[in-house]
């Protein structure tokens, strides 16, 4: 089963190299990672999405646990959560192209960042399936580049990760 | 407040911390903090002559002290040798820290001379390290280091100590830290009441139950408590490789140690328990056999470790109990003081008549060669005897360290000192060394094979150095002995590069080379009269080589792939 892994750590040079290097020295997967400094500068929060069986879900967050830099952790997908995934996605978009391509960014509710005669960047924002589902419709032989940010997400109500 | 350098600083940090002595060899990026040891006596510096056998001479410190071992290493090929022992600590939970030099700041990232990345290298096998950014930090990193190294679950701890950081011309206030706070660290003090007492039923209910406990007892000081514990329950217990010597071996409630080279009457009771208290140890594959889903059916799992990650890793607990062993086994004592529930006497003496019936078996019984030729097992009997079984023992890996394992029977905690997890060949002699530092009095043996021995030889000058004592006893059967036994087992008798009898050197002459003893033994009947005259000499390193019966295997040996009842207890006889 899929997991979101949200981990607060100190903001420090080697703090990320010790959580991916645990998942490789671990043989777990990483599907996608996100990391950033917090409001607290001293803070990075570092999300990643992994899968596996329970087991080795309660293995890999044990083991993040152990890890000096971590500071706390919470497994998003425990509980009611917002996940969300930015993309920016170069298209071809030339004569009869532009309205169809436009209309399909309308629809997902994307929006046209940069655009030329023969392109259009559109910005992109939803969780990973939305993405994957925008890329599906706007077709073959249309998409020229594809920047995904990773998932980022955050518990629903008023539970927190935090200090 | 006092002005220091950095390099200064370093070592009187190490003063501050209780340090007394450091194993290390030196280089460029660390000719700074070797300045600075020259001009102070507080810190003794030993000059080993490899730094891996510095890693290993601290941990076999370590090991026989519960002290933290410290290394000092140069940059580069020094780092990297340090590499195997850094791992050798880190698998079997070892309190050490080692300090290695780096290039000047301004020059990391550039490839330069004697440059390596040492946090990057050692990540995997370390519990935590540091870059020392700049000389103000160095007391806070060094009481962080020590902090980390030597509680919870212990592990070596790596600093990494730019050249420029060390300057012999910037000098600095110097205050050490009394306290040090990590929000992102913190050790648990003991364990969850509510889990014990669960535990505490479970035990007082079982019929066949069965105590099995690791290191983690002898790391965590958790002995004492082990024994009162076991005897008060009355229960059959068993040790890993690592816990031996947590709880007498003498003591007719132990039945040997368990696992892959563990006796039959271990192996039997931890299959068909119905009960198992597992402290301090981690369900290691060469303990549970290759498949977990055959280990030992019946079992209630309770497990006591200090680290939440070492419960339900391999095997789940029934009854998980996080937190060090000693105030939980404390806690266990005085809740069963409190039952008013007894233990099950009836089922009890039932379950010690059937382990008495594995026992008859006598898995260990070595039989006497008729032509005079020793058996490796008699050479390690012989030398209990003569140390009255109260010898700091090191050993390297392979069979001599399996047979070390069974045959000398510690009854005491921080006498067996072995590299159990990693594995590691060239372990025993610096390993011997660290123990001899620590207790210059003590007998201080290393049970080694001439391959493992071969791999750090070159300690012989440290030990000529510093005129250890060390008693080697090498058991010398011309191969590679484990790997020789797993191919005589698996590969129909071909033996890929284990051999090289044509090719050893005569160990007594390379002993006499480094002013040392060396004596050879090649007929059981001087056995004994050899080994005595080995230990009389109390002054010097003997090297004894004993040639044994090369074509002698370890038994009992688990099948694998099979539960822990299944084992070849003979070159004749299975399970």
């Amino acid at each position: 089963m899929r997991h979101i892994i949200s981990v607060l750590m100190e903001n420090e040079p080697g703090a990320l190299s010790r959580v991916v290097g645990l998942f490789s020295q671990r043989n777990y997967n990483i599907d996608s990672l996100t990391v950033a400094p917090t409001e607290d500068q001293s803070l990075s929060r570092l999300t990643l999405t992994t899968s596996g069986d329970d087991a080795r879900i309660e293995q890999i967050t044990k083991h993040l646990n152990k890890l000096v830099d971590v500071v706390k952790l919470v497994d998003l997908t425990e509980g009611a959560h917002i996940e969300r995934e930015l993309m920016l996605i170069k298209v071809k978009a030339a004569g009869s192209q532009r309205a169809e391509v436009k209309s399909t960014a309308d629809i997902f509710r994307g929006q046209i960042v940069d655009l030329t005669a023969n392109v259009f960047t559109i910005q992109l924002t939803g969780t990973g399936d939305k993405l994957d589902a925008f890329i599906a419709a706007l077709g073959d032989n249309v998409v020229m580049e594809v920047a995904r940010t990773g998932v980022s997400g955050i518990a629903r109500g008023e539970k927190v990760l935090a200090l | 407040m006092e002005q220091l350098s950095g390099g200064d600083m370093l070592i009187r940090a190490l003063h501050d911390e209780g340090v007394e002595i450091v194993f290390g060899y030196p280089g460029g990026a660390v000719l700074h903090i070797y300045d600075a040891i020259f001009q102070q006596d507080k810190v003794e510096h030993i000059l080993v002559r490899h730094e891996q056998a510095a890693t290993h001479a601290a941990d076999g410190y370590a090991r026989a002290t519960g002290k933290p071992g410290v290394v000092l290493v140069t940059s580069g090929p020094g780092a990297t040798n340090a590499i195997t022992g850094i791992a050798t600590a880190y698998m079997d939970s070892i309190p050490m820290v080692v300090i290695s030099g780096q290039v000047e700041s301004r020059l990391i990232g550039s490839d330069s001379f004697q440059e390596t990345d040492m946090v990057g290298i050692s990540r995997p096998v370390v519990k935590h390290s540091f870059m020392v950014q700049e000389a103000a930090e160095i007391p806070q990193v060094v009481k962080k280091a020590f902090h980390i190294a030597t509680t919870g679950r212990p592990g070596p701890v790596v600093i990494d100590v730019p050249k420029d950081a060390t300057d012999p011309k910037v000098k600095l206030p110097y205050e050490y830290p009394q306290e040090i706070k990590l929000r992102s660290y913190s050790v648990q003090g003991k364990g969850h009441s509510g889990q014990i007492k669960k535990a505490v039923e479970a035990l007082l209910g079982a019929k066949r139950p069965m105590i099995y406990t690791g290191g983690g007892v002898i790391q965590g000081e958790g002995t004492e408590q082990l024994t009162r514990l076991t005897r008060k329950l009355g229960f059959p217990i068993t040790n890993t490789l690592m816990g031996l010597g947590a709880y007498p071996s003498s003591d007719k409630q132990f039945l040997g140690m368990l696992g892959m080279h563990g006796t039959y009457e271990a192996n039997m009771a931890m299959h068909y328990c119905d009960v198992l208290l597992a402290v301090g140890a981690r369900f290691d594959d060469r303990v549970t056999n290759s498949d977990t889903a055959k280990f030992c059916p019946d079992a209630t799992v309770l497990h006591i470790d200090v680290d939440p990650a070492s419960i339900s890793k391999t095997v789940a607990a029934d009854v998980p109990i996080v937190g060090p062993v000693a105030p939980v086994l404390e806690e266990m004592i005085e809740q069963l003081d409190k039952s008013k529930t007894k233990v099950d006497e009836n089922s009890l003496a039932v379950w010690w008549k059937q382990i008495e019936q594995w026992r008859a078996k006598n898995c260990l019984a070595v039989t006497m060669s008729e032509d005079g030729t020793i058996k490796p097992q008699q050479v390690v009997q012989a030398v209990h005897e003569i140390t009255k079984g109260d010898a700091f023992v090191s050993s390297d890996v392979g069979q001599h360290q399996m047979f070390a394992a069974q045959y000398y029977g510690f009854d005491k905690p921080r006498r067996w000192i072995n590299s159990g997890g990693l594995g590691t060949m060239g372990f025993g002699l610096p390993a011997a060394m660290g123990v001899q530092f620590a207790y210059p009095d003590a007998v201080s043996v290393c049970i080694t094979g001439e391959g493992s021995f071969l791999m750090n030889q070159q300690e012989f000058a440290t030990c000529m150095q510093y005129q250890l004592p060390i008693k080697i006893i090498c058991l010398n059967n011309q191969a590679l002995g484990m790997v020789k036994q797993w191919q005589d087992m698996q590969y129909g008798g071909r033996y890929s590069h284990s051999t090289y009898a044509e090719s050893l050197p005569d160990f007594s002459k390379l002993a006499e080379a480094y002013g040392h003893v060396g004596i050879k033994i090649s007929k059981y009947d001087e056995l004994h009269s050899k080994l005595e005259q080995a230990f009389a000499m109390q002054d010097k390193l003997v090297f004894v080589d004993v040639m044994v019966d090369p074509s002698e295997h370890v038994y009992p040996m688990a099948i694998k792939g099979g539960a822990m009842k299944d084992m070849v207890l003979s070159k004749t006889e299975r399970t």
